[in-house]
């Protein structure tokens, strides 16, 4: 003869008694186990640090800036790349690549924007014209007032 | 009373001693792919060796990481030495990993009953890379900061919980001395406990099972089967092949030492030439190749999902392969070694 479970056998008031505790004892450890993880999941998340908020940038000199050249400025926490072009003008794009997050660089021989990292290619523009780069760089505005330069955030964009 | 008597009176030690007399290695064309598991092993345990030694000199944080190795370096007695033996054999060790593995797969060593030591072992290569990947960027230099800074985004693209995931790794939305602290700690505290865990299993489950012999060796006939015990035999064998590694690793340190290269900088331009340890090379390499989108997809999470599901077949390969398909699984392994071969030399090369 097969053994049978003897909860089987017994009164129906019983197994239910017995289930009732099985989900209690489940429902417990449950929590406990949310109760001791919880507070480690949030442990991980670092606090949120308040954005500086900058909202125009000091960029120097105009009339020290060569033409044809850029430099990598820091724009709160991220960085901007400010271009000065061949004819003079200025134009500051976000310098966060849009595919994996390297910075970018400018190339001087093809007046164009490059990341070194999978060989991504903007225009100036901050269009991404080739490689693996989904989306254009956020352009950022540029004002010279009196020979100096500012960056301040493009809000249109 | 002897030693052994002593402790034979408290524990059974006289059954290990009796397994480890009666235990024999099969010896055919393929006892050298043996040999791959153990080396791997040794290269772990200097890479805990020297990793304590450098722990003693090495300070995280991002003004101060650099510097202490370049103090290791150049001040601190043999410091060069700990340091190029912990990243030459820290590559070899994933090298030898690898290579263990595929003979594995091409011999079949993972069927039944050994399902689950080919599991265990591909969460080591795993582990291995993730340690890999965290003490890439503890000399916080420019390519590993760069190199880093594209692996975390790349965690990104993971379904439902990437932005998590990233923000965790980074400790932050940014690459920071945050992050090097976080590494520090997943690269000297979480990962060593996690990996001898699962060595510790992988072991006992090769102790127990015994060495896995190809069909083709299993049906010679049995006078023709030879065998070499494998203590003393093949423990001797092993420990001389640890040695001359040992030395080939000094020799490497010596002729072909690491550059610490410069310093990061989060306001300058990822230089040219950036890449990640060679063993990403083939993946990152792809990542270059993909166009922005493919499909309905950005090109970057296409390709980090086909090497996610790839990686879990791969992990599974016990489970699915069926004899009846061998030819086509071994074609498949074949097509996926001379893929990473091609993608990472092309990494290389242009
Ligand atoms: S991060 Fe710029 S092209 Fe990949």
């Amino acid at each position: 003869m097969n053994k049978r479970d003897p909860l089987e056998e017994s009164p129906p008031g019983l197994t239910s008694r017995r289930s009732f505790l099985d989900i209690l004892l489940g429902a417990t450890l449950f929590a406990w186990l949310g109760s001791m993880i919880y507070p480690v999941i949030r442990f991980l998340i670092p606090p949120k640090q308040p954005d500086l908020n900058v909202s125009s940038l000091d960029a120097g000199m105009a009339d020290a800036f060569k033409r044809n050249t850029a430099k990598i400025l820091r724009f709160g926490r991220k960085p901007v790349i400010l271009v000065r072009k061949k004819g003079g003008e200025f134009k500051a794009l976000s310098a966060t690549c849009t595919h994996l997050d390297c910075t970018v660089q400018y190339k001087d021989d093809t007046e164009q924007i490059w990341c070194a990292c999978h060989n991504g290619l903007y225009d100036l523009e901050g269009r991404n014209i080739s490689g693996p780069p989904p989306k254009p760089l956020t352009p950022f505005n540029v004002t010279v007032k009196e020979n100096k330069i500012f960056v301040t955030r493009d809000e249109s964009a | 009373m002897s030693v052994t008597s002593w402790l034979q009176e408290r524990f059974d030690i006289a059954a290990v001693q009796k397994f480890a007399a009666k235990k024999q290695v099969p010896v055919f064309f393929g006892t050298v792919w043996y040999y791959l598991g153990g080396v791997s092993l040794f290269l772990f345990i200097l890479q805990v060796l020297t990793g304590i030694l450098l722990s003693l000199y090495y300070q995280p944080g991002a003004a101060t990481a650099y510097e202490s190795v370049k103090f290791i370096v150049s001040k601190v007695e043999f410091g060069w030495l700990m340091r190029e033996i912990h990243s030459w054999s820290a590559n070899l060790f994933v090298f030898f990993i690898f290579l263990h593995m595929f003979t594995v797969f091409f011999s079949k060593a993972y069927r039944k009953p050994r399902e689950l030591t080919w599991v265990s072992g591909m969460i080591l290569l795993a582990l291995a890379m993730v340690f890999g990947f965290s003490g890439y960027l503890l000399p916080w230099n420019e390519l590993a900061y760069f190199a880093t800074k594209v692996g975390t985004d790349i965690a990104g693209a993971v379904p439902f919980i990437g932005s998590f995931l990233t923000q965790v790794l980074r400790a932050g939305d940014e690459v920071s001395g945050a992050t090097l602290s976080r590494f520090y700690s997943i690269h000297t505290a979480i990962l060593p406990l996690v990996f001898i865990v699962f060595l510790g299993i992988h072991l006992i489950m090769i102790q127990v099972q015994g060495m896995s012999v190809p069909e083709a060796q299993e049906n010679v006939p049995p006078e023709k089967k030879k065998t070499m015990p494998f203590f003393p035999n093949f423990v001797v064998r092993d420990l001389m092949l640890w040695l001359i590694m040992l030395n080939v690793i000094a020799l490497l340190a010596v002729f072909f030492p690491w550059e610490i290269g410069l310093k990061a900088d989060p306001l300058t331009s990822a230089p040219a030439g950036i890449r990640p340890e060679w063993y990403f090379m083939f993946m990152f390499q792809t990542l270059k190749l993909l166009p922005a989108h493919l499909w309905f997809l950005e090109g970057e999470v296409f390709g980090i999902l086909m090497f996610g599901v790839g990686g879990i077949i791969w992990l599974l390969v016990p489970f699915l392969e069926k004899p009846k398909y061998t030819k086509l699984w071994t074609s498949v392994g074949v097509g996926i070694v001379l893929y990473m071969i091609v993608l990472t030399a092309w990494g290389y090369l242009v």
